[in-house]
């Protein structure tokens, strides 16, 4: 187990390191001198500054020197310096984390939660009208814009019904403090999380359901009713367990995507994460924002995915017993 | 009477009700974007009225003007054509991508497998909206780059099914007896191979249709669109600031994405029940 | 009075299957304490009935007539609250794929003690210990450690004295055995029926035993019941059916039985070597990465032989002994780590690219799976003509030729224009044969070509290919798991075990008088001995 767990931090190091290096390159691919892309479009007028970046990197070195340069600073969590809003990219990155967590962590449960039960009462009603209802919705909101959901919902919600506040963090001014602030910012949360939890909500639930099914068809579901079993305990124990391992495996691959999908809804809800201070960045041209971001944004779904890997091994003993 | 796998497929297909709805639907989306264009030639740019005109009170402009005053149907015939178009051919070169690296990974396995397979599992993991964002932010959007862009995003999944595909189709019986036989690594990849591994793919793919759809609308909503085109995404970016005032501008271009998806989705899962039908053994 | 009595069943089977009932007309008793043997191919509906009895007939597929009367009362069509408390209880079952038929992610103590807690007994501790007991009377090597186990670390005999340990924790007065012997070597097959015979002797349980196998049956059997697509065609003592068979398609299933003596063998001492085998090797490693030492198999151990022109050697062994990655190594399917394989002066072992391609043609493979074996893609036509194509031959005589081998090996022309899917499993393996044939090797391998078969099928398909050998002289390496099959079709056998070549010599020899002792532990094993004897009586008698 520990083994298991150290090889996928070495590999998931590589992984990084490698993201350094294509980080590095688009510097380098990108139209323009790399200082002028590193001081963004605010900064590239300002000779001094310029100067000061092609310094420090190396710039005048040959390209290897320059990615070595490069690769110690972000090992020293040195991400840049954003000209535009005269701060270093890490310290921006590092005020902002903590909203970005909160809300892909509470999308990235609440789908899942959602996702297996609704996929499960679905299977267990296969062809019935609720399973219809279930496996419809799903489908309808796998097909649905994400940024759009958003829209709507805080249109809904927000501005029609005035039930929950449908931008920003917390309410500005109010300072709340302790529980009132806690609640406060799950008032705003709802909105956010729900509308980027519905398409990882409406994949799990068409894949839990599928799996189901698969597994109900297997001989040791007949072995289990042979043994006189009820149906529910066939379920829980026999069919769940085994269904859920190709889910668990998904929602690993899928936790890039909810990072990703962050980007939108915060852009939408104005939620002060590192999406909505990528969304800013684009507009702006503050490259080392953007890579810097996506740096970090990478780093989380190696979190998320060494989180879902060690599930699966407590699941599958065939992995932690061969490991 | 022989019957080709192909007829019997075909015939599954038109029996799933879901399926030949996303059908119709899609038929639709696609004469709007071949035939627009020429029955609507006015640039979807253009200033026709005044701003703000909601949909249903002008015969001229059934579904009203934008804060600009440009009309919304043109926008949404326009939108059409690129949203098709990014999302077809964005997945033409994923496969082009996607299919050689998984076929000759499966194939050859070995080391070539290792490297390539790390190689898939680097984009893999790294989260793919965030890169697409870096990479327009950098290399300026237009259409060639966004196309470009979801390419490199979506290739990974086809080279695993691919590879996954070839993997199981390789220890199978007639690939040895091709072997045998005196076919060459290519000749059995193109003629045995890939003809089984066909139809996961084409489910898919047409699935990557979709998601290119979604994933081109995300970056223009972002304002990371070709500014020369019109898209679905643009459409409801522009409009996201006025949505207290004109929702239908956010409203209208969402369903479109909406339902075009929704029917390639539909369509993914006609074919996947009648190119994969589960081998109905019966029990005996 | 009878413990089960089947009455007039009927089941219906969905709509669009090719017959309208799985069974029909089936009616039998089980006395305590018998074990009744339904025989029967596939597609014959078998082991319908059984699944009825324990209400666990697949979807779609519904009894519509008749009754089974099972302790005073008829429980066909009971409702499933009824039956859960009859599974398990009054009326085990076990599964023929042992590996699938238990749950991978639960230990097996949990899985045995499940059985008392879906009938409410015991309490947690008192199962836990039931179980161990359970272990050790179906005789599974260190109970203690295979409780505390997951199903993939045992192997397929043990699963299967796992389930049958399940299928007797409530002391069941029926037994239902599903094909339970099938998918496991012969020798463990061997100690699964000795286990079953010693559980009825003590427990005086009924059992229903449902095989393919004649030998099987002749060993267990106390009376039979043989059916044929749907209805019972025969049933009585086992030695008045398997003996004195009155129904022809019994008398046929019977004949079809290939007999464990090898008769007539050719000497072929004097013909040329066709084949040099030397130091053939080959080890697999898996496993194994940064953090962990891989394992390493020796699947194949320096394997030597000769085979002559005209002559067919069987290489027979249970499964993981090594044979079928032996012809693939001699084909190069499988890259040998090291020896030499000669044909005609050249190595294959050492060739590459356009020389193996060419010099491969001499030596084709006939597959076990007719269903994975065709390219379900493709037409008959171009099965048969890619090989010869892809070596110069012209695309019209290559389709002239392969209308001629489809008639070789007793199909109609017709067939060039049809897919796979259009055939049945023994028209492909003839298929299959052909598309052998069509690059005209000098020797071909024979990989379990008749073990997917059913009995009858597989008898032409033997005679088939006896026939082309004589004709064609081709000289065969025919790898198998079935002794019967070997002493058949075989001029030597040669055995192997854990990748290692134990013993070889004439046919005739091996199966009379083995000289390893593991050779003898297969023969030992083999069902039905016994019974081929009496049988062989009776037809002396006339």
């Amino acid at each position: 187990m520990v083994r298991f767990i150290l090889a996928r931090l070495v590999k998931a190091a590589f992984i990084l390191l490698a993201i350094l290096v294509l980080n590095f390159s688009l510097i380098h691919a990108a139209p323009g001198d790399p200082a002028a892309v590193m001081a963004g479009e605010a900064g590239a007028t300002d000779e001094q500054f310029l100067e000061d970046l092609r310094r420090r990197f190396g710039l005048d070195q040959p390209f290897h020197v320059q990615l070595w340069i490069y690769i110690k600073g972000a090992v020293q969590l040195d991400l840049g310096y954003s000209y535009r809003r005269g701060m270093p990219v890490a310290e921006l990155i590092w005020d902002r984390l903590p909203a970005t967590l909160l809300l892909t962590a509470t999308a990235f449960f609440i789908s899942i939660i959602f996702g297996v039960i609704a996929g499960v009462a679905a299977a267990a009603r296969q062809g019935r009208w609720s399973d219809s209802i279930i496996s419809t919705l799903a489908l309808l909101f796998y097909a649905t814009p994400l940024f759009w959901v958003a829209l709507m919902a805080a249109l809904l919600f927000s501005v029609t019904l005035g039930w929950l506040p449908g931008f920003g963090y917390e309410t500005v001014g109010a300072n709340h403090t302790g529980f009132a602030r806690a609640l406060d910012i799950g008032r705003h949360l709802v909105l956010p999380a729900t509308t980027l939890g519905l398409f990882f909500t409406a994949i799990y639930v068409r894949m839990t359901r599928a799996s189901m099914l698969e597994v109900s068809r297997l001989d040791f579901v007949k072995t289990a009713r042979a043994k006189g079993l009820s149906p529910g305990v066939i379920q829980r124990r026999h069919v769940l367990r085994n269904a859920l391992l190709p889910v668990i495996t998904l929602a690993g691959l899928q936790a890039g995507q909810i990072v990703g999908g962050a980007v939108l809804t915060e852009t939408v809800f104005a939620w002060p994460g590192i999406g909505r201070l990528m969304f800013e960045a684009i507009s702006q041209r503050d490259y080392n924002v953007l890579l810097g971001v996506f740096f970090v944004s990478a780093a989380m779904v190696l979190l998320f995915n060494l989180i879902t890997d060690i599930v699966y091994v407590i699941v599958d003993p065939r992995i932690r017993i061969t490991q | 009477m022989t019957r080709s796998p192909l007829i019997l497929a075909w015939r599954r297909f038109a029996q799933n009700r879901g399926a030949v709805i996303g059908l119709a639907i899609l038929l639709v989306v696609v004469i709007v974007a071949l035939l627009g264009p020429t029955l609507m030639p006015q640039s979807p740019w253009r200033m026709v009225g005044r701003p703000f005109l909601p949909p249903l009170t002008d015969g001229a402009l059934p579904l009203g003007t934008d804060a600009v005053g440009r009309d919304v149907l043109t926008g949404l015939v326009h939108g059409a054509r690129v949203s098709l178009m990014v999302g077809l051919v964005s997945t033409m070169v994923a496969l082009l991508i996607g299919v050689p690296v998984g076929a000759l990974a499966g194939y050859f396995g070995g080391w070539v497998d290792d490297a390539l397979m790390r190689f898939t599992e680097f984009f893999q993991t790294i989260p793919s909206f965030a890169l697409a964002i870096v990479l327009l932010a950098i290399f300026q959007p237009s259409l060639f780059w966004i196309i470009l862009t979801i390419a490199i995003v979506s290739w990974p999944p086809v080279a695993r099914l691919v590879r996954g595909e070839v993997l199981s189709l390789r220890t199978r019986e007639y690939i040895e007896a091709a072997i045998l036989s005196g076919q060459t690594s290519l000749q059995i990849i193109i003629r045995q191979v890939l003809p089984n591994a066909l139809p996961p793919i084409i489910v898919l793919a047409s699935l990557m249709v979709a998601t290119a759809i979604l994933l081109e609308s995300s970056l223009s909503f972002l304002g990371l669109g070709d500014p020369n085109v019109m898209s679905w995404g643009y459409m409801i970016g522009a409009a996201r600031t006025v949505l207290r005032t004109a929702w239908w501008l956010s409203f209208i271009p969402g369903i479109a994405i909406l339902l075009t998806v929704l029917a390639l989705n539909l369509i993914g899962e006609g074919l996947n029940d009648a190119l994969n039908p589960r081998l109905q053994r019966r029990e005996e | 009075m009878s413990l089960l009595s089947i009455r007039d069943l009927a089941i219906a089977l969905p709509k669009g299957a090719d017959r309208p009932h799985a069974i029909e007309n089936v009616s039998f008793d089980l006395a305590e304490g018998e074990i009744l043997c339904i025989v029967g191919e596939s597609g014959s509906g078998k082991s319908m009935s059984a699944n009825a009895v324990m209400g666990l007939l697949p979807e779609g597929v519904n009894p519509v007539k008749g009754s089974v009367n099972f302790e005073g009362g008829d429980i066909l069509g009971l409702p499933e609250r009824a039956m859960q408390a009859i599974r398990g209880r009054k009326i085990g079952m076990i599964f023929q794929e042992p590996l699938s038929a238990l749950n991978p992610l639960m230990r097996i103590g949990a899985q045995i003690a499940e059985v008392f807690e879906a009938h409410g007994l015991l309490t947690p501790g008192e199962r836990q210990r039931r179980a161990l007991e359970l272990l050790r009377e179906v005789h599974l090597p260190d109970p203690e450690k295979a409780i505390r186990a997951y199903p993939f670390q045992l192997s397929g005999g043990q699963r299967q004295r796992v389930m049958i340990a399940m299928a007797l924790a409530l002391q069941p007065s029926i037994l239902i055995a599903d094909e339970p012997t099938t998918a496991l070597d012969v020798t463990t097959q061997a100690q699964i029926l000795t286990l079953i015979e010693e559980l009825r002797q003590k427990r005086g349980m009924g059992v229903i035993f449902i095989t393919h196998d004649f030998g099987v049956v002749a060993d267990i059997a106390d009376r039979v019941i043989v059916m044929e697509k749907g209805l019972i065609v025969e049933q009585g003592a086992v030695d008045d059916v398997l003996l004195r068979a009155k129904h022809p398609y019994t008398q046929k299933l019977v004949r079809a039985i290939p007999g464990i003596t090898a008769g007539e063998k050719q000497d072929f001492e004097a013909a040329p070597v066709i084949l040099k085998v030397r130091d053939l090797n080959k080890t697999f490693t898996t496993g194994g990465g940064w953090f962990k030492a891989p394992r390493v198999v020796h699947a194949v151990n320096k394997v030597s032989f000769d085979l002559r022109t005209g002559e067919t050697i069987g290489i027979v062994g249970e499964s993981g002994s090594g044979k079928s990655t032996c012809g693939r190594c001699i084909v190069r399917l499988i890259e040998p780590d090291g020896g030499s394989v000669e044909m005609g002066g050249v190595d294959m072992a050492m060739l590459k690219g356009a020389a193996l391609r060419s010099n491969r043609k001499r030596i084709q493979m006939i597959f076990q799976d007719p269903f994975s074996s065709l390219n379900p893609r493709a037409r008959v036509g171009r099965i048969l003509t890619e090989g010869p194509i892809a070596h110069g031959t012209p695309r019209r005589e290559a389709r002239e030729r392969a209308r001629e081998l489809l008639e070789l090996v007793g199909l109609d022309a017709s067939a060039m224009k049809r897919f796979p899917h259009e055939f049945s499993g023994g028209q492909r393996q003839r298929i299959g044969i052909a598309r052998a044939l069509a690059l005209d090797p000098d020797i071909l391998i024979a990989d379990e070509a008749v073990s997917a078969l059913d009995v009858s099928i597989q008898a032409q398909v033997l005679d088939l290919l006896a026939d082309l050998k004589t004709r064609l002289n081709l000289s065969m390496l025919f790898i198998t798991h079935d002794l019967r099959v070997a002493a058949q079709v075989c001029d030597r056998i040669m055995v192997m075990q854990h990748g290692k070549l134990v013993e070889i010599g004439p046919a005739g020899k091996v199966l009379s008088e083995p000289e390893h002792p593991y050779t003898r532990s297969l023969l030992d094993a083999i069902p039905g001995k016994a019974y081929e004897q009496a049988l062989k009586q009776v037809v002396e008698a006339g």
